[in-house]
């Protein structure tokens, strides 16, 4: 199982040089490596389903000294959606950028993106985690001004500087750390860390530096220009994953590192700002003109329901009611995650066969883009939480939380912010039905509809139907 | 797996897999796509029939599936799920070949046939659902599938209509969902129960179950059409005939009520509900949408408008008798399920047939219709005539139960005069059509007559089916006492839950 747990980070590594070396098998080699990615993924998903939490240090130095990586149930299907995720985009990018040269400059950095992410999911300590987050940022970021375009160069330089701003702020809050106790492995600070104002500095940087990589209300101001502007496959991993790689952190600080430190108090705040989240970017995409904004909006309206967890965590005590209320936010961040790509995916799909992703310009999708609407459709069904999404699973264990502890408050945000998604999934619909004719010829290739296609069904029936699975996953691996 | 544990699902399956294979058919492959869909009706109603035979003779049949911790997808085979899954997949075979001659011509019939086929599976899983998160994943299913057919034609009015429906429904299933998330958090997962899971629970636990009544009962009351809940209704008619058909008859609001009954009987429990004070609430509202339903329904010149606003009011028999405590009227209540099934079924093939036709869309322009169309005018009028409740049609049965159910609890002093005036409301909507239809001369040129009479008034696909629902509705009424009729299974029904 430990060749899983460095294949992972090898792989896309060892491919991301070859892919800058020899760019003419550059598709190919991303093709091949994606696979064995895949299955590299399915493994440790296996072996930590079976065997528990794994743990491996690289060349046998220990913690403090060497790389150690690590995984558990939650790191292992995070993984697996990353590997799928980015899979998908990559058959996807293979159609979508039409030129060699294009391609050359993508897969590069494409590679490292998938490397970082892979990295950050395996590190068990916090100089790592900085590192990759790092790396993550950069990669991201040089992905998303791509294009070249004014636009995306503007919205790109805001994400460099506030991704840099947030990854300070992690390292000083690493910084506090070290030199309060001595040690950045995670699994050592548990059990070290007290309550006391190096501790809750510490804690406060570090979740203010990634709050503002994972773009939680009001700190997601950079977000949509930036995940509106990059090309289509950028922006589905960028919304699916890469925001989704900071609130891993955030999760992995605060209910494992920082347990005894936090508050209910700090707890309820990050509720309110996801709360304010969830309703601020669900009304901004009720209200986007373009496909891509609003799609973009409706990333941060999402990630604010995965906030919306902490104070019902922190009420619940430690034991079968936290782990199912757990499993229904892994259940809303996987789905979001396929979700969300899958749309990307398929906007894409639309802006480049009509030239324009105007919502009050689609009528007629519906008859020349049968397939591509289907899988918006699909999204959409998932990004609302309609059964038989994984979304509604999790919104029904988020619910669930939140009546048995008395929240309603939480209650009452879920349930208009799920009623504003079907607002604005079906204003898109509602256009796309319109029997106006579609002035397009529009032919979609199938690299580019068949990933978007089955991204969705996976949010959609696959998580729904086989979601049981996940909450099984986490308990074996933990 | 083996038949106990499959046959449930099966019985979704078999319009759920022809569905999606039609979505992928090319829009020529005429004869294909008639043979799936007739192919996956007359295969659903078989499995009905083996289902209901071991029902009959005692076997059970479950098909579960866990999708999380202590949620359970179950499909169940119980006595009230039967009796609606054997009307919706009757009636489904029966739209099917409406829909089929009524959209001959026009555009887009595989995504329209596909979604059909997806809103009957919807239906079904509906009926079949073996508890409450069950249900409502099949509620909210339902939802998505109509929206396309209500939006079928794409016109600015049918967008809008399908926009306002989903406004209304997707709310509903929000509060729905509020509302069994609740439940479950009480008492955990549960399956639906004859006479009720609840009644065990202490009392300082009342309050919250009232107010969980309350948000299950809007949430079901939107599709039902509970009055103030019911005005996406009459803008959900902007869609194509079949849709309304099966809109008013089988699925949707169907769904509504048939969620109201089984919230009551196997949830609550008739007896706790009452208890609780939560059936007179429910009885009120029930009556208020009749007497309102059949008020604006006497105004309305629109033809499917009227029909629409009498479903409004029709259905609400439905919630009326599950809130009559007794036997009685529980049989009332249900068997309305059915009866209300057929015959508002046939009012609207028919209202789709004078539309297809002769262009007609208005009460006005009916005048003497029945001479250039009597088939579908006697059809009509079995229905309507039914509708008011006169004998032997079904509609006089429901009627004559819940008013003799409304006596024997004691509530006669104001059911009965629900009854009477929303009876009186119905001959002053129908009757005056009757006449028109019957006795008025014709006008010298049809609205827009294009299908020309030749060796029948309409087209045969359009014309058979309000003639055989009609005389379902006959027979229904008729052979109330045979074995197998929907009074009998509603009687075997009103047993169990009061253990008689």
């Amino acid at each position: 199982m430990t060749d899983a747990l460095i294949a992972l980070v090898a792989l896309p590594l060892t491919a991301a040089l070859l892919a800058l070396l020899l760019p003419r098998i550059a598709t190919a080699l991303v093709i091949f490596s994606g696979l064995a990615i895949t299955a590299s993924a399915i493994a440790l998903l296996y072996g930590v389903n079976t065997a528990g939490a794994l743990h491996y240090e690289l060349g046998g130095w220990t913690a403090g000294l060497g790389i150690a990586l690590r995984a558990d149930g939650l790191s292992a299907i995070l993984l697996l959606m990353i590997a799928l995720v980015m899979f998908a985009a990559s058959v996807y990018a293979s159609a979508y950028f039409g030129k060699a040269s294009e391609r050359a400059q993508f897969w590069p950095l494409w590679l490292l993106l998938w490397t970082a992410l892979n990295a950050l999911l395996l590190s068990g300590d916090l100089f790592n985690l900085y590192v990759t987050l790092e790396l993550l940022g950069l990669s991201a970021v040089a992905l998303a001004a791509l294009s070249g375009k004014h636009a995306a160069v503007q919205a790109a330089l805001r994400y460099l500087l506030v991704g840099l701003l947030g990854s300070m702020l992690f390292l000083v809050g690493v910084a506090l750390l070290y030199a309060g106790y001595a040690t950045l492995d995670l699994a050592t600070l548990t059990q070290v860390v007290k309550p006391g104002p190096i501790a809750w500095s510490a804690l406060t940087l570090m979740t203010l530096g990634l709050l503002l990589k994972t773009a939680l209300f009001p700190l997601h101001f950079w977000l949509p220009p930036a995940h509106g502007s990059a090309p289509a496959p950028v922006s589905a991993v960028l919304s699916a994953l890469v925001v989704k790689a900071a609130f891993y952190l955030v999760l992995r600080l605060w209910l494992d590192v920082f347990a005894d430190i936090v508050t209910p108090t700090a707890a309820n705040l990050l509720g309110v700002l996801g709360a304010g989240a969830v309703l601020w970017g669900s009304w901004q995409a009720l209200r986007a003109e373009r496909l891509k904004l609003l799609a973009a909006y409706s990333t941060v309206a999402q990630l604010g329901y995965l906030f919306l967890f902490f104070p019902l965590l922190l009420a619940l005590p430690p034991g079968p009611a936290r782990d199912v209320a757990t499993g229904g936010l892994v259940m809303l961040a996987l789905t979001h995650g396929f979700a969300k790509a899958g749309l990307f995916l398929a906007i894409g799909i639309v802006q480049q066969r009509s030239g324009h992703d105007n919502i009050q310009e689609l009528g007629g999708m519906v008859q020349r883009l049968p397939l591509t609407t289907f899988a918006i459709a699909l999204a959409g069904v998932a990004l609302i939480g309609l059964p038989p999404s994984g979304t509604f699973l999790g919104k029904w264990q988020l619910i669930s939380a939140a009546i048995a502890t008395g929240q309603w408050l939480w209650v009452a945000v879920t349930a208009i912010g799920s009623l504003l998604a079907a607002a604005y999934i079906f204003r898109i619909l509602g256009h796309a039905f319109g029997n106006q004719p579609y002035p397009h010829q529009a032919v979609a290739v199938a690299r580019e509809e068949w990933p978007a296609l089955l991204l969705t069904l996976t949010a959609t029936l696959v998580l729904g139907l086989a979601g049981a699975h996940v909450w099984t996953l986490l308990e074996n691996g933990s | 797996m083996n038949s106990a544990t499959s046959l449930p699902l099966l019985v979704i399956l078999s319009s759920l897999l022809p569905g999606l294979v039609i979505f992928f058919l090319p829009e020529g492959s005429h004869r294909l796509r008639t043979t799936l869909n007739l192919a996956g009706a007359f295969v659903k109603i078989f499995l009905v029939g083996v289902l209901i035979w071991g029902v009959f003779h005692g076997q059970s049949y479950e098909t579960r599936w866990a999708l999380a911790p202590g949620l359970d997808l179950v499909l169940h085979a119980d006595k009230l799920s039967l009796l609606f899954v054997s009307l919706s997949s009757v009636l489904w075979l029966v739209t099917t070949i409406y829909a089929i001659g009524y959209l001959e011509t026009s555009p887009h019939r595989s995504r329209f046939f596909g979604f059909f086929s997806l809103c009957v599976s919807a239906t079904v899983g509906l009926a079949l659902a073996g508890n409450l998160f069950t249900f409502v994943i099949f509620y909210e299913l339902l939802t998505l599938a109509t929206y396309p057919l209500v939006a079928h034609r794409g016109t600015p009015e049918a967008i809008r209509g399908a926009r306002i429906y989903l406004t209304y429904t997707l709310s509903g299933g929000m509060l729905l969902l509020i509302g069994t998330v609740w439940l479950y958090a009480i008492v955990g997962q549960t399956s639906f129960v004859e006479g009720g899971v609840l009644s065990g629970l202490s009392s300082e636990y009342h309050t919250q179950l009232i107010l969980i009544f309350a948000l299950l009962i809007a949430g079901l009351g939107v599709k039902a059409a509970l009055v103030p809940l019911h005005g996406w209704l009459p803008e959900a008619m902007v869609a194509p005939a079949p849709v309304s058909a099966l809109l008013h008859a089988v699925a949707v609001v169907k769904a509504g009520a048939f969620g109201i009954v089984r919230v009551v009987y196997d949830v609550y429990g008739v007896t706790f509900a009452s208890e609780l004070g939560v059936l007179m609430a429910l009885g009120i509202a029930a009556g208020i949408t009749i007497v309102y339903g059949s008020v604006k329904a006497l105004f309305q010149d629109s033809l499917k408008k009227r029909l629409a606003y009498s479903t409004v009011s029709q259905v609400s028999y439905i919630a009326l008798g599950t809130a009559i405590l007794g036997p009685i009227g529980t049989i009332g209540g249900i068997v309305h399920l059915v009866h209300q099934g057929i015959m508002k079924i046939t009012l609207f093939f028919a209202a789709g047939n004078y539309a297809e036709t002769l262009g007609i869309h208005k009460v006005s322009e009916m005048n003497g219709v029945g001479r250039r169309m009597p088939g579908t005018t006697l059809a009509f009028s079995i229905a309507a005539l039914g509708m008011i409740g006169i004998p032997p049609v079904a509609g006089f049965i429901s009627k004559w139960y819940l008013g003799l159910g409304a006596v024997e609890a004691g509530m006669a002093g104001w059911v009965l005069p629900v009854l009477i005036l929303s009876s009186l409301l119905n001959a002053g909507y129908f009757l005056p059509i009757l006449y028109r239809a019957w006795f008025r001369t014709p006008a010298a040129v049809w609205p827009d007559e294009h299908i020309p009479a030749a060796r029948f008034e309409t087209h045969g696909a359009l014309l058979w089916p309000p003639i055989i629902t009609a005389v379902l509705a006959l027979a229904a009424g008729l052979f109330a006492a045979a074995p197998y009729s929907p009074l009998e299974w509603a009687s075997l029904i009103a047993q169990r839950e009061y253990g008689l």
